[in-house]
Formats: C-alpha cells, sequence, structure tokens
C-alpha cells in the first residue's frame, strides 16, 4: 500500500487505466479503484488536468504572472487577501510567496487587453492589495515537466545483446 | 578473401545469433520492438553536462593507464557504501572501456591454452566467444527455470575438471533477469575454494535488483581475492554509448591486468570519465528512478504475459523476462521470426544466449508502458492465432 507510487503514476498519465495500474504495482484492481477514490475524497487527489499548447490552436489565448504586494492582517495574515483573489475564475493558480511581493497570480485570458482590463478593475483595487507587477507570458517551453516542442524519438538500435 | 589468414580461434565462433535477427528486424517497417539490451533512459542531464563541462575545460588528454584516480576512489567508496566492500582506488580498480573490454582483459590475462571455463548457458553473448579468442574452452552449465536460473552446488561441482580455471557468473542475469542472494551463494563458496577457482563476477546489472538487496560474491571473504567484479556505468547510470566499465580485483591480478589495458587501450575515453566521475559520486539518485521505474514496467509486463499464458516467474533483476514458448510447438527462431513477420513485433530467440536458451524467448521491458502495451497486445493476437 503505497499511495505515493500510484500519484506519481497517476500525475504522469491521467488517464491510465486502473487495471494498468493494477498491473504495475502488483496490486488487486478493486484495491486500486478504493485507494484512488479515497484519494479523490481526501481531496489528496484534487482534479486531473490536460496540458494544451494553445498556440497550435485557431483560439486566442494570452497568459500573464501577476507579481502581487499587499499587506497582512491582523490575526488572519493574508488569507482574507487570497480569498478574493482566488475567487476570480480567470485566476487559474495563486500562491503566497517569499521575496519581494507577497503573492504570484496566474492569469488566463484571450487578450492582452483583457488581462490588462482584469488587472487594472478587478485584482488591483481589492482591498489589502498595494502593488502589481504584471508579466506577460510570451511563450510556452515547458509546462507541468512537458516539453511542449520535444518529439522523442528512441535512439537505440532495433535488436541489441 | 581467403580465410586461411585467419586463426584457428576465431573461425570457431559462429555468427551472432542477435545480429542475423537484427538484419532480420531492421528491414520491416512499423516494427514495435522489445528487444533492446540497453535502458530507455536517456544519460541523466548532471551527468552529461559534467561531459560538456570536461571539453569545455580542456580535458582532453590521456589519463593514467589505470583511469582518473577521482574516478577510480568514486567508484572504490560506492562499492563500500552500497555493498560494503573494500577497495583500494590506487591498486585494485582499472577503468576500461564498458564492461566488454574488461571481459576480453580478464580472459586474456588469466587464461592458458586450453584452460576452461565455467559459464552459465543461457548467459549473455560475449561470454563465449571472449572465452574461445583467448583459447580457452566454455563449459556451459545449463540453468533451469525450474530454479529460477539459479546456479546450484551440485551442477557447479560437476562442471569442474582439472583444467578449469574461472567461473563466469553473471546476476542479476542477461537474458534470464535470474538473480542469487547470499544464501544461494553461501553453498558455491566452499567449492569455489576447494577448486582454487577464478571467479569473475558481472554486476552490470547489480544496481537493478528489485527484491533482496544486492549481494556481491565478492563479500565472501574468504574468496574474495579470487574475484574479479565486472562492471560498468551503461545499465545503471544509463551510459551505454559512453563505454565505460571497470574491474575490481586483488592488486597482483589489476597489475598484470592493466599490461594489455595499456598496451591496447592505453586508457578508456577521457571525456566518459568525467561524466562517470559525476555518475558514481552523485547518481546514486537516478538508479533509484530508473530502478522503480524498471519494477513498474517489470510488473506490468509479466502480469500481462502470464495473462495471455506466456507464463513466467517474477524475475528478480535486470530488465528482461525469459517466458517458455515451448507450448506453441515451435523453434525459438521460428516463434520469433513469425512474430517478427506477422504481427511487427521484435524479441530475441532465447537461443541466442546459449543452447539451453532454445524454447524461450527474451523479451526487454526497457521502454514505456504504451509501447509494452501495444506489443502485448500484437504479442496475445499472435498467440491466439497459433
Amino acid at each position: 500500500m503505497d499511495d505515493i507510487k500510484l500519484l506519481n503514476l497517476l500525475k504522469d498519465n491521467p488517464r491510465i487505466s486502473t487495471m494498468d495500474l493494477a498491473d504495475i504495482l502488483n496490486e488487486a484492481e478493486d484495491e486500486i479503484i478504493a485507494r484512488k477514490e479515497k484519494l479523490e475524497k481526501d481531496k489528496v487527489i484534487c482534479g486531473y488536468h490536460t496540458v494544451i499548447n494553445w498556440d497550435k490552436t485557431n483560439s486566442d489565448h494570452c497568459s500573464a504572472i501577476i507579481e502581487v504586494s499587499s499587506k497582512p492582517e491582523r490575526n488572519k495574515g493574508y488569507d482574507e487577501v487570497a480569498s478574493k483573489i482566488a475567487r476570480y475564475p480567470e485566476v487559474s493558480d495563486l500562491y503566497l510567496m517569499s521575496g519581494k511581493s507577497e503573492f504570484m497570480v496566474f492569469i488566463n485570458g484571450k487578450t492582452m487587453r483583457e488581462i490588462a482590463d482584469f488587472v487594472g478593475q478587478k485584482l488591483a483595487p481589492i482591498e489589502g492589495v498595494s502593488q502589481t507587477v504584471t508579466c506577460f507570458i510570451l511563450k510556452q517551453y515547458k509546462v507541468e515537466g512537458i516539453l511542449l516542442e520535444d518529439d522523442v524519438k528512441d535512439e537505440r538500435m532495433i535488436v541489441t545483446p | 578473401m581467403s580465410k586461411k589468414y585467419l586463426n584457428k580461434a576465431i573461425q570457431t565462433i559462429p555468427p551472432s545469433g542477435i545480429r542475423k535477427f537484427f538484419n532480420l528486424a531492421s528491414q520491416i517497417e512499423g516494427v514495435v520492438s522489445l528487444g533492446v539490451g540497453e535502458p530507455d533512459f536517456e544519460t541523466p542531464w548532471h551527468i552529461r553536462e559534467a561531459a560538456i563541462y570536461a571539453i569545455e575545460n580542456g580535458k582532453t588528454y590521456y589519463t593514467n593507464n589505470l583511469g582518473l584516480y577521482e574516478l577510480r576512489k568514486g567508484i572504490c567508496d560506492y562499492y563500500k557504501r552500497r555493498y560494503d566492500l573494500n577497495y583500494n582506488p590506487n591498486e585494485n580498480c582499472i577503468i576500461t572501456v564498458g564492461a566488454s573490454e574488461g571481459i576480453d582483459l580478464v580472459m586474456r590475462s588469466i587464461l592458458d591454452e586450453g584452460d576452461e571455463v565455467i559459464i552459465l548457458n543461457p548467459s549473455y553473448v560475449a561470454y563465449d566467444p571472449c572465452i574461445r579468442l583467448a583459447k580457452g574452452v566454455p563449459v556451459p552449465i545449463d540453468l533451469k527455470e525450474e530454479n529460477r536460473f539459479k546456479l546450484l552446488p551440485e551442477d557447479l561441482e560437476a562442471a569442474i575438471t582439472d583444467k578449469t580455471k574461472m567461473l563466469f557468473i553473471n546476476f542479476p542475469s542477461n537474458p534470464t533477469g535470474g538473480v542469487m542472494d547470499k544464501e544461494d551463494y553461501e553453498k558455491l563458496i566452499p567449492i569455489i575454494k576447494k577448486y582454487d577457482l577464478v571467479v569473475l563476477s558481472d554486476e552490470i546489472y547489480a544496481e537493478l535488483s528489485y527484491g533482496k538487496k544486492f549481494t556481491s560474491i565478492a563479500s565472501f571473504d574468504e574468496i574474495k581475492d579470487q574475484v574479479i567484479i565486472l562492471n560498468g556505468f551503461s545499465k545503471a547510470y544509463s551510459m551505454t554509448g559512453w563505454r565505460l566499465g571497470y574491474l575490481l580485483a586483488h592488486k597482483d591480478l589489476v597489475k598484470e591486468i592493466n599490461i594489455i589495458h595499456q598496451y591496447g587501450i592505453m586508457c578508456a575515453s577521457t571525456i566518459s570519465q568525467y561524466a562517470g566521475i559525476e555518475a558514481i559520486n552523485n547518481g546514486d539518485r537516478d538508479c533509484e528512478i530508473h530502478k522503480e521505474s524498471f519494477m513498474q514496467r517489470r510488473n506490468f509486463i509479466v502480469s500481462g504475459l502470464n495473462r495471455m499464458g506466456l507464463t513466467c516467474h517474477l524475475p528478480e533483476g535486470a530488465f528482461y523476462v525469459f517466458p517458455s514458448i515451448k507450448k506453441a510447438g515451435l523453434t525459438s527462431e521460428e516463434f520469433c521470426e513469425r512474430l517478427l513477420n506477422e504481427e511487427k513485433v521484435a524479441v530475441v530467440p532465447g537461443n541466442a544466449f546459449g543452447k539451453c536458451g532454445e524454447g524461450y524467448i527474451r523479451i526487454s521491458y526497457a521502454y514505456s508502458i504504451e509501447e509494452i502495451k501495444e506489443a502485448l497486445s500484437r504479442i496475445e493476437k499472435f498467440l491466439n492465432r497459433l
């Protein structure tokens, strides 16, 4: 019973079948199904996502990482401000950081204009937010450990001793 | 050209079964191969980077014949750290061009014409020819599936004659995936001692031991001076193309072995040696990651094979399964050629590793789960048609 191994396998391939998981981990399929359900229920597994290279689609897509400076509140720290920022569906990731600014906010939108409007009209006016620095993403090379342009070829000979 | 110029030893070596199969497989488009004897991982980046730095810094000269001291020191520290064996980098270690050179060096420095070397059948394809080329006589012991391809003491003793000089073992094994643990070796030690055999222990797959912790036969003090350890970087760190191996042995042996190495080779590639230093000192984690991944694929492939009736034991080391195909009523070569032609899956006929491998096939699982899955479904289709 090793959840870490199961989690790592699901991290690399969320679509892997429970039967394959059972074979790989040398366990009964029922056991795998039960463990997976429990991990989902306990919110250890919070979701299964797909890595998409939007540049290869026809859809407009623009992302930015925004450094947000903020002051903590008495007895609440940063959690109150964080929950206000996190509520917006445009925000895909939100982290409290060490370093120069307090938050790192990842925004997805259709255009730069849309993101700029979001920052100016929604994010910056939030009470407790004192400053924002918007960094637009120009090109994605590696996402979630995956090289987007990587064309891996097996360089080995077809049969070797 | 007339063969009359060739020496007699080389004329006794038959063409390689693997080579023959490689030629067949490379003519077919769209082959899914489970036929490769090397890991699919690229060499870890920090190791490649160390080699790049070495080039940038002009580390492009010959090294000491024995190899860079820092690398020999790293190897001795590694054997101490992983297997609790003591070797001195100045006296007991020599860096070779892959473990392959090590085999040749040992045979040529130990054997006189007619000396017998006990090898295990099936075994890696280079053992038998290297012995013959050194004018020795290979004496195979047939290993049995029902004994999980282990070497039994009664079989060893029965193979020994007054000409036996060496025992050549390889655990974890290519092609069977079999291992020997401490208890298995214990029974062999008195025999090795009694007949004063040199033991050449090919430990290239030591890092890929999935059951009990790997035991080297050199860890038995009473025969340690008789044991020559053969190892290298290919399988543990995915460094096959770097051609980097080593021998660990008693200082008197290393001194003599080095004579052949210094005149024949001079030294292993300097760049590869710098990469090796990084691997041996900072690569333990890579080994762990590779091992875990291989173990998962082993479980996956063995479950799949058993489900389709190609029953096999769960091999405890290396990255091969060696199932019997006797039920199919075909020879190993027929089976593999038909599987290749009809379903475009390449696996290696067991008899390429010695007569005793007839009736078996070697399947490598150094492939991604997706590739293994595709190959398994093709193998199943093939079996259902037979």
